[in-house]
């Protein structure tokens, strides 16, 4: 029996630049990213800016359709043309939290009028008072108690980790089987960020759902998640179990992330970086490993050949010629 | 006030009891209240807290750029024997950039983006000293290589850059008058780790080469601690708990210190379900009375509600502002 919830196969995402000239040239933002989610699982994709992280999110929730590769959701190919019904229904299945909690709410509907959309796109509840009775539950479950205090309140009213909450129970009000949550505390204040954290784990756990989780902080992804993907210019560098990526990462992109981070625990004993520079073009992205520009173990081959994904333990793939 | 004997030189900056704050409709906003600190030469002094606890308006205060609708209501600010709260405008002037310069939180926003970074560089030259314009120039180009940024780089507009090149490109601005002081406020927040790490690098590279004090803010208590002498928690604009980075690290005793600690999750050891901290900050037009910070404290009792806790001595170059900590010495 297969658990997987969802399967992505050599997934690419090409953006086009200059799209009206002829010969234009493709932003690479998305790689071959093959990967599959099991059932109550959660996910992190870590990376910085332009890994391709968000793109990859933005795929799987249909805001772009992919330039090749195939997404398959329980069981089934996701075809590019959908007809409405699938669409609608694919949504109601996978639902989305954004990094931004000011940009992602109506500023003109108040907590009620946003929650209840969901209800009624979905055709969940019809009659008025089933609906308000839903809001109420989920604004409970998100921490936004008593529910009557926000129901009447618009966005700019809330603070910003009570518009995030806000977010997560639009997210969940459909009762989806995945959650796609883009950096969803990057943007909060330090002291929101922990119970936001913990509420999504707690959502996660007494709704069944699985979880796709991007962040840039590779502690935040070790709290959250079960597995962690790392990103390096719209290609996946290496794949594990959380514990083993954190503590017996294997690519150099991984140990560079790890070093970079903030962490008081090892303050005077830091190692000094070895590497500096930028995430490469992704317009004409380097031959061979698109890492090797920054790597300190770069050889020959690393610049004339793209490694493949090689295992290396149980459940832990790695992209690198070292292996 | 926080003894610095330690240090037997004089500090270069001292403030003393500065309250600064908004003008509102509604009233005054304290949104600095009663903060004293010494910074001695070449010290790095790092101030955290959440959004709205003041840091910035204490920034700002310092550099004496508070909008018009802001002020600073009492209280000393010495830098090298001199009272910046009572300077003149224009003697202010001489100071700013020349003596103390500051690098503002989104590199993105502070750049001119009409202007090439050479001569935006070059203009912080000119509007503060009397040079030619190939001074100017060599200066400008010297900086850059400070923060290594390469000469050709000289005539690029901002947009030309990535994140951290335009943040470089602040620090070197920051840098150009060669300032016994430079206020860095949230120089690294909107930057990925890796680019962040190497920032801080170049910071404390630069510090050690060319001697200058930092009083760097930023919301991170976890790259905090790890960068700075000496630590400043702020919440609700005053400071509850002040000392050595290290002394904060593995003794902190003030419950918000102890919150923010918690915030973070850690890389190495074990993972522990963390608690962050409930509620949020007071609204400063009206702060709860008694300790600021007693609405959200887990620990809170009934003399919390009534008194505010003034900053004590606890131990050496450790000082808190917590009823729970009066009177006893040591943790």
């Amino acid at each position: 029996m297969n658990n997987d919830i969802l399967l992505l196969e050599r997934v690419s995402k090409h953006f086009p630049v200059n799209s009206l000239r002829r010969g234009g040239k493709f932003v690479h933002a998305m790689d071959e990213i093959s990967f599959s989610l099991k059932r109550g699982e959660v996910l992190a994709i870590v990376g910085e800016s332009g890994s391709g992280k968000t793109t990859t999110a933005n795929v799987i929730a249909r805001i772009y359709k992919q330039t090749s590769g195939s997404v398959t959701f329980e069981g089934r190919e996701i075809s590019k043309n959908m007809s409405r019904e699938d669409e609608l229904r694919y949504h109601k299945k996978v639902q989305m939290i954004f990094q931004d909690p000011f940009g992602a709410l109506n500023p003109t509907r108040t907590v009620e009028g946003i929650l209840e959309r969901p209800f009624l796109i979905h055709k969940i509840a019809s009659k008025r008072k089933d609906v308000k009775d839903r809001i109420d539950e989920i604004l409970t479950q998100v921490g936004l108690e008593p529910p009557e205090q926000f129901t009447r309140k618009f966005p700019h009213e809330l603070s910003g980790g009570q518009r995030q909450r806000v977010n997560i129970a639009r997210a969940f009000a459909v009762e989806p089987e995945l959650i796609l949550a883009d950096e969803p505390t990057s943007m909060l204040d330090v002291s929101n960020r922990m119970s936001i954290m913990n509420m999504m784990l707690y959502l996660k756990e007494s709704h069944g759902v699985s979880f796709i989780y991007i962040t840039h902080d590779l502690a935040g992804a070790r709290y959250m998640s079960d597995r962690i993907i790392v990103m390096y210019a719209g290609m996946i560098m290496e794949i594990g179990p959380a514990e083993k990526i954190i503590n017996d990462s294997f690519h150099p992109y991984t140990k560079l992330l790890k070093t970079a981070a903030p962490s008081p625990e090892i303050g005077l004993k830091r190692k000094k970086l070895i590497t500096g520079g930028d995430i490469p073009s992704l317009i004409d992205p380097p031959d061979g490993c698109r890492f090797h520009p920054r790597c300190p173990f770069a050889s020959d081959i690393c610049s004339l050949e793209m490694p493949v994904m090689k295992k290396i333990d149980e459940d832990h793939y790695v992209r690198c010629f070292l292996r | 006030m926080i003894s610095m004997d330690k240090y037997d030189v004089t500090p270069i900056l001292q403030c003393k009891k500065l309250v600064a704050g908004y003008k509102m409709k509604s009233g005054f906003v304290h949104a600095v209240d009663d903060v004293s600190f010494d910074l001695e030469k070449g010290g790095f002094l790092g101030i955290a807290g959440e959004s709205g606890c003041g840091k910035s308006t204490l920034a700002f205060a310092i550099m004496r750029l508070l909008k018009d609708n802001a002020k600073i209501e009492s209280g000393e600010i010495i830098f090298k024997g001199r009272d910046l709260a009572r300077l003149k405008d224009n003697e202010m002037k001489k100071i700013r950039w020349v003596d103390i310069s500051m690098v503002f939180q989104s590199a993105m926003n502070a750049l001119n983006p009409v202007l090439s970074i050479g001569e935006q560089l070059t203009d912080a030259v000119h509007a503060h000293s009397e040079v030619t314009q190939s001074e100017a120039h060599d200066k400008a180009i010297e900086v850059l290589k400070l923060v290594d940024i390469s000469q050709d780089r000289f005539n690029s507009y901002p947009h030309q850059l990535s994140g951290g090149m335009k943040q470089r490109v602040m620090i070197a601005m920051a840098l150009i008058l060669n300032p016994t002081l430079v206020i860095m406020d949230e120089p690294t927040t909107a930057l990925d780790v890796v680019v962040q790490r190497t920032i801080i690098e170049k910071i404390q590279e630069l510090r050690n080469a060319l001697g200058f004090s930092v009083i760097f803010i930023t919301h991170d208590l976890s790259l905090l601690v790890e960068i700075s002498d000496t630590l400043a928690i702020m919440y609700a604009g005053k400071i509850v708990e002040y000392g050595s980075a290290e002394a904060l690290f593995n003794h902190p005793l003030h419950p918000y210190t102890i919150g923010l600690m918690n915030s973070f999750p850690s890389l190495t050891g074990k993972i522990s379900r963390m608690g962050g901290i409930e509620g949020k900050p007071p609204n400063l037009l009206d702060p709860p009375e008694g300790c600021r910070f007693s609405p959200r404290c887990p620990q809170a009792m009934s003399i919390c509600r009534k008194s505010y806790p003034s900053l004590e001595n606890k131990g050496e170059n450790h000082s808190v502002a917590c009823f729970l900590h009066e009177g006893v010495d040591k943790p």
